[in-house]
């Protein structure tokens, strides 16, 4: 049991840009272990796997499986020799059957054509044998999430993997998907299997995990039993110093409303009623937290007030103008601000450089230029302005935001975001795959836009993160506002998860209080 | 009118909408598998003319039907290999490398016909040989279906044959499910140890084979010998017919037999007082008119069933 399975030797790897991933990085597990791998975003845990999973070469270091050393030049090398990832977006075909997904590039033959039926029938068995529960003949778009991360693993496991990697694999899981998880993993640990699980969350490494390493600034800060780490000592390595979990604020005083939404429903993709009659509004100065486990509606109510989705049903107001169905440009004009949840897609232009995205909502206004002629001068001035102010961690602001990890990512949008001081500011799930330090760098910038006058919509699946920012609190369910908290410090973690779960609902008259 | 019916309604239009709609189906094959593959190869258009060319010579020198359409196929797929590897292996743009493609296959047939024979326009100084039509027993003694069907070259239900055996090989076999995948995530394929720029070698050969075969089929079936940019843009209009396709071999197949329709009645319809020039343009307006009217009826189609949901909601 106490075998080494797997080491890493002194690791190096410098990147082409000249950023030192991994400093001589030593890492090894054992058999049967479930391993965290911790630390901030940007402190080289993605490198370090992406390396044991044959996507990126080290520069500097060994590999040993079994005392044996090894050479992983690809990812068919890692499959090779047992080792399986789970990547943190999903490497799926969607159009293609969860079987299909599942044996990928080794689908079982009969003279020379794919033997669908014995495809699915070997689906079925590998998920009866690990308890997994998925339809091996439904579409990959049409599954939900949590379905897709168990074909992601079973993709692996059919590959032969002894040593998973699973990659941050609770950020896009509900709370009940992440116990099915852990309770899986637990599973794999008693068939043999060894798993190292990256993630940000203290309390669920502390929940499953045997061991951790923690890796800070692409070094080790050493590897260390469970028992015998608390939460404070394992983010005291990670960051170098305690965690302050409270953000400091003064108690809000609500001003005139901002944002009003009146009746709005719609219905998404999958035509299911994704928003049903809300009515809410925010006012200056108060952060409305809004609680619920994802996929209630809130996505698509974010995408309906921001103008990305337009048709809906109902009205929305700006500071008493109404805005519905208006450009984006136009609902950003009338002092909207948005943080997406989906970066990627909304939040920046991964390939454009930092000073690029900052100025890109700016376009044709005096900030950057004359008129329509920009100003290399002003851009330069106010992208190192804002890369300063907001700590955005890069070696100059024409760097492509690419190369930055994710919670740098996120600060380059909320930069952005805020340099417009905005009347109302969306925040959607904005510490998301973000780093302890940067969570708490943009909570303590949306108090500070809410004490300067500004209302603050915050969404968000994570529950700490609500319940300490917000001044009152609702909670989605169904496409429903099912209770509302005037003053969220009257509320109790508990009594909110029985509101997210839709097992109680407050009478209509003080939901009303809300719109 | 009348006039227009007698033309159209006739056992003798339905054969040769089969007949002109050979090349498109050919060329949508090509299409299908590059497009399943992700990679946009607006090439097929230039494959299809270097075929064509190769198909007439290597057939005058040989005198050999059969080594003729060999040649020409295995040109379209030496074209397509040296695109593959501007494309996947030095990263070139691939529409960039499909506009060069076809400007050398434009201007470089002409100029090897013209060393060939001393004609810019026609290889008729080649003895060139065509491709056999055959009667299908059976088939050719039922009255309108045979008169349709039967007497058809042997490119035509080679064409239709390979559809079929195009829609078993993306749906049933390791490397069609491999194309598909490729196109749509190709990082999933990369992460499970497949090869991405094998796959996509492999699709683009295949659609080399394709262009290759419509080509020669324009040269030594549909007409005996090779004129100067007789693809006139079918290679495009396969892009489209794929498109409108939906990406599968028999939608692209309907598809191609819609626009070969079309362009069929303008062949029919050069006889009436219309001015040649509108009768030549009925295929292109036939193309863009189709694309729109899917999307339109596709979009409001979408928003007709969420607004009826909505409304039943209140």
């Amino acid at each position: 049991m106490n075998e080494d399975l797997l080491v890493m030797s002194k690791i190096t790897k410098i990147y082409p840009n000249g950023v030192m991933a991994n400093d001589k990085v030593d890492f090894s597990v054992r058999t049967g272990e479930i391993h965290a791998l911790m630390g901030e975003n940007g402190a080289g845990k993605s490198t370090l796997m992406n390396i044991l999973y044959g996507e990126h070469q080290p520069e500097e270091g060994d590999i040993f499986i079994e005392g044996q050393k090894i050479k992983i030049n690809s990812p068919n090398d890692a499959i090779m020799h047992g080792i399986g990832m789970v990547h943190q977006h999903f490497m799926l075909v969607p159009s293609l059957s969860v079987a299909q997904n599942i044996y990928l590039g080794k689908e079982p033959r009969k003279n020379g054509l794919i033997d669908t039926k014995e495809m699915i029938k070997q689906a079925e068995e590998i998920a009866r044998k690990y308890n997994f529960n998925i339809l091996p003949t439904a579409r990959v778009a049409d599954i939900p999430v949590g379905m897709k991360q168990k074909v992601e693993i079973l993709k692996a496991l059919v590959g032969g993997a002894k040593i998973l990697i699973l990659d941050e694999p609770t950020a896009v899981l509900t709370p009940q998907e992440t116990e099915e998880l852990f309770h899986e993993l637990k599973e794999f640990k008693k068939k043999g299997h060894t798993i190292i699980f990256i993630s940000h969350k203290l309390k669920e490494i502390k929940q499953i995990c045997d061991r951790i390493t923690i890796m800070k600034n692409g070094r080790s800060m050493g590897t260390y039993n469970m028992e015998d780490m608390d939460e404070k000592s394992i983010s005291r390595l990670m960051v170098g110093r305690d965690v302050i979990k409270s953000v400091e604020k003064k108690r809000a005083k609500p001003g005139e409303t901002v944002l009003k939404v009146e009746d709005l429903s719609c219905i998404n993709e999958d035509g299911k009623h994704a928003v049903n009659h809300i009515n809410l509004k925010v006012r200056r100065g108060e952060i409305l937290g809004i609680a619920g486990v994802e996929g209630n509606g809130q996505s698509e109510f974010v995408e309906c007030i921001s103008g990305i989705r337009k048709d809906y049903k109902g009205r929305v107001s700006i500071c008493g103008q109404y805005v519905d169905r208006l450009s984006i440009k136009k609902i950003r004009k009338a002092g909207l601000s948005h943080i997406s949840e989906d970066r990627m897609s909304y939040g920046v232009a991964v390939e454009a450089s930092i000073s690029d995205n900052l100025i890109s909502d700016k376009l044709g206004e005096d900030m950057i230029g004359h008129g329509p002629i920009l100003s290399h001068k002003k851009i330069a001035s106010l992208s190192a302005d804002l890369v300063d102010k907001f700590l955005i961690k890069c070696s100059s602001y024409k760097q492509p935001v690419s190369m930055l990890s994710g919670g740098n990512m996120q600060k380059v949008v909320v930069a952005r975001e805020f340099a417009r001081e905005p009347a109302i500011m969306i925040a959607n799930q904005p510490s998301r795959g973000v780093d302890v330090g940067a969570t708490e760098f943009i909570h303590k910038k949306l108090v500070e836009i809410r004490d300067n006058g500004a209302a603050v919509l915050l969404i968000s699946a994570d529950l700490n993160e609500v319940m300490e920012l917000s001044d009152s609190l609702a909670v989605f369910y169904g496409g429903e506002v099912v209770a509302y908290f005037e003053d969220s410090k009257n509320v109790t973690e508990e009594e909110l998860g029985y509101y997210m779960l839709g097992l109680m609902k407050q009478p209509e008259d003080i939901i009303l209080g809300l719109g | 009118m009348q006039q227009l019916f007698g033309i159209i309604f006739t056992t003798s239009f339905a054969y040769s909408i089969l007949r002109v709609s050979t090349p498109l189906i050919l060329a949508g094959m090509a299409a299908v598998v590059s497009e399943r593959a992700g990679v946009a190869n607006i090439a097929i258009e230039g494959m299809m003319l270097i075929s064509a060319l190769t198909g007439v010579v290597i057939s005058a020198a040989t005198q050999n039907c059969f080594v003729g359409v060999l040649a020409g196929v295995a040109g379209g797929m030496v074209v397509s290999l040296i695109l593959a590897y501007f494309i996947l292996q030095l990263k070139a743009n691939n529409i960039m490398c499909g506009l060069a493609v076809n400007a050398i296959a434009k201007g470089g047939t002409v100029f090897v016909l013209y060393l060939l024979t001393g004609s810019k326009g026609a290889s008729t100084a080649l003895n060139s040989l065509t491709v056999p039509k055959v009667d299908i027993p059976l088939l050719k003694d039922i009255p309108v279906l045979g008169e349709i069907f039967s007497g058809q070259s042997i490119l035509t239900y080679t064409a239709i044959l390979l559809v079929a055996v195009m829609h078993v090989f993306i749906f049933r076999t390791r490397t069609g499910i491999r194309i598909s995948a490729v196109g749509e995530n190709e990082k999933a394929v990369g992460s499970v140890g497949v090869s991405v720029i094998k796959t996509r070698y492999t699709a683009l050969i295949i659609s080399g084979f394709f262009s290759g075969l419509a080509g020669v089929f324009l040269s030594m079936s549909y007409m005996s010998g090779f004129t100067a940019n007789m693809t006139s843009g079918r290679g495009f209009i396969a892009l489209a017919a794929n498109s409108m396709g939906q990406n599968t071999p028999w939608g692209t197949l309907l598809a191609a037999l819609v626009f070969g329709a079309a362009d069929s009645a303008a062949n029919y319809l050069q006889v009436l007082a219309v001015p040649a020039q509108f009768i030549q343009m009925i295929p292109y307006a036939t193309t863009i008119l189709g694309i729109t009217l899917y999307s339109v009826f596709k979009v409001r189609k979408e928003k007709k069933i969420k607004m009826k949901m909505l409304g039943m909601q209140q």
